[in-house]
């Protein structure tokens, strides 16, 4: 695990990153709400430098048992990937409440697929988007793709990166109020990464507390 | 005046969920689906739209390269491009395109708005 002071962040720049993720995920649990029509509860957002492997096991902590995932990856400015982790036995539940529950179950079975990756799609886009919005660059953020298994392998998708390895780590559960429904949503950043990210968090601290961020008005 | 929609979106629950919208907003409208650039192309030229709502991120080509493909051939049809990603430059490119921005999951007063406008542009034209 990294703990190399001059890639962690400071306290101003914590703050910043935090203030961002809760507006970028306040964003994706309107749109949530929005599509199963039940009140969005959300956990506050976790924010640590920790290996790969640990973030699996942080992960682990909450949920034991398979889980599914849109995984999403996203570059730019701003390089990482972002998941929507259920756990697998809750998926059609999810399924049920995005599509209405007027629908018979083998029809949900067979969409259960698509309503994930629609959900996520939207969901991740959303917190990005958001986020991306804000320090006012863009991102290229994929096409949704499904994957299954433990949180190890879930982040682990394309096994060419050390588990060692120091990711910046962003972690938010959810529920819905009326419904057995339960998820996360991560965000992982490799550290090259970070240091992108901490030169970003500066311009927005800047253009918080100088109050230009709303008009550039010139002299 | 009844018009028919073309809907253009990968996922057919996205599909559906527009179709539903578009039933609730304006029963006797017709929706035209299709599930990418190519079977759009098709459509377009089969059954006829007036009016025409794009994903933006689908395999292929994207709904904004569409948008202005659409805007060229057919000039006066309304078009929205409506795509989970809400990062501003999408919107901006959806302007230049022609095209209005409309963020997913999209919402009745969202579409209706947008169909209300579409509606006022056709009777105009």
């Amino acid at each position: 695990m990294a703990e190399d002071s001059a890639l962690l962040l400071d306290d101003l720049e914590r703050d910043a990153l935090s203030e961002l993720v809760n507006i970028g995920v306040s964003r994706a649990a309107a749109a949530l709400r929005s599509m199963v029509v039940d009140e969005v509860l959300l956990s506050v957002p976790s924010v640590s430098v920790v290996s790969r492997a640990e973030a699996s096991r942080l992960i682990r902590e909450y949920e034991t048992g398979r889980l599914v995932a849109v995984h999403q990856s996203f570059r730019g400015d701003l390089k990482g990937r972002a998941l929507l982790i259920f756990p697998e036995t809750n998926s059609l539940e999810l399924v049920r409440a995005v599509t209405g529950g007027d629908l018979p179950l083998e029809d949900i079975v067979d969409l259960e697929q698509e309503a994930l990756s629609e959900t996520g799609n939207i969901i991740l886009n959303g917190c990005l988007g958001t986020i991306a919005n804000m320090l006012h660059r863009s991102l290229h953020v994929s096409l949704p793709e499904i994957l299954r298994g433990s949180s190890e392998q879930l982040l682990d998708s394309n096994g060419a990166t050390d588990e060692d390895a120091a990711v910046l780590f962003l972690f938010i559960n959810f529920t819905l109020r009326n419904r057995a429904v339960r998820g996360y949503i991560a965000l992982l950043m490799d550290l090259p990464g970070l240091q992108a990210l901490r030169t970003l968090l500066r311009l927005y601290i800047e253009r918080m507390s100088d109050g230009t961020e709303a008009v550039h008005v010139e002299p | 005046m009844a018009y028919k929609v073309l809907v253009v979106d990968d996922s057919k629950l996205a599909r559906m969920a527009v179709a539903k919208i578009l039933r609730s907003l304006q029963p006797d409208w017709t929706p035209v689906e299709a599930a990418n650039a190519e079977e759009a192309v098709a459509a377009l030229a089969a059954a006829k739209p007036d009016v025409a709502l794009l994903d933006f991120n689908m395999p292929g080509k994207d709904g904004l390269s569409l948008a202005a493909d659409i805007h060229a051939a057919h000039p006066g049809m309304p078009v929205a491009v409506v795509s989970a990603n809400i990062q501003t430059e999408i919107a901006v490119r959806a302007r230049a395109a022609g095209a209005v921005f409309l963020a997913k999951p999209l919402t009745e007063q969202a579409l209706g708005q947008f169909l209300e406008g579409a509606r006022v542009q056709l009777a105009r034209d």
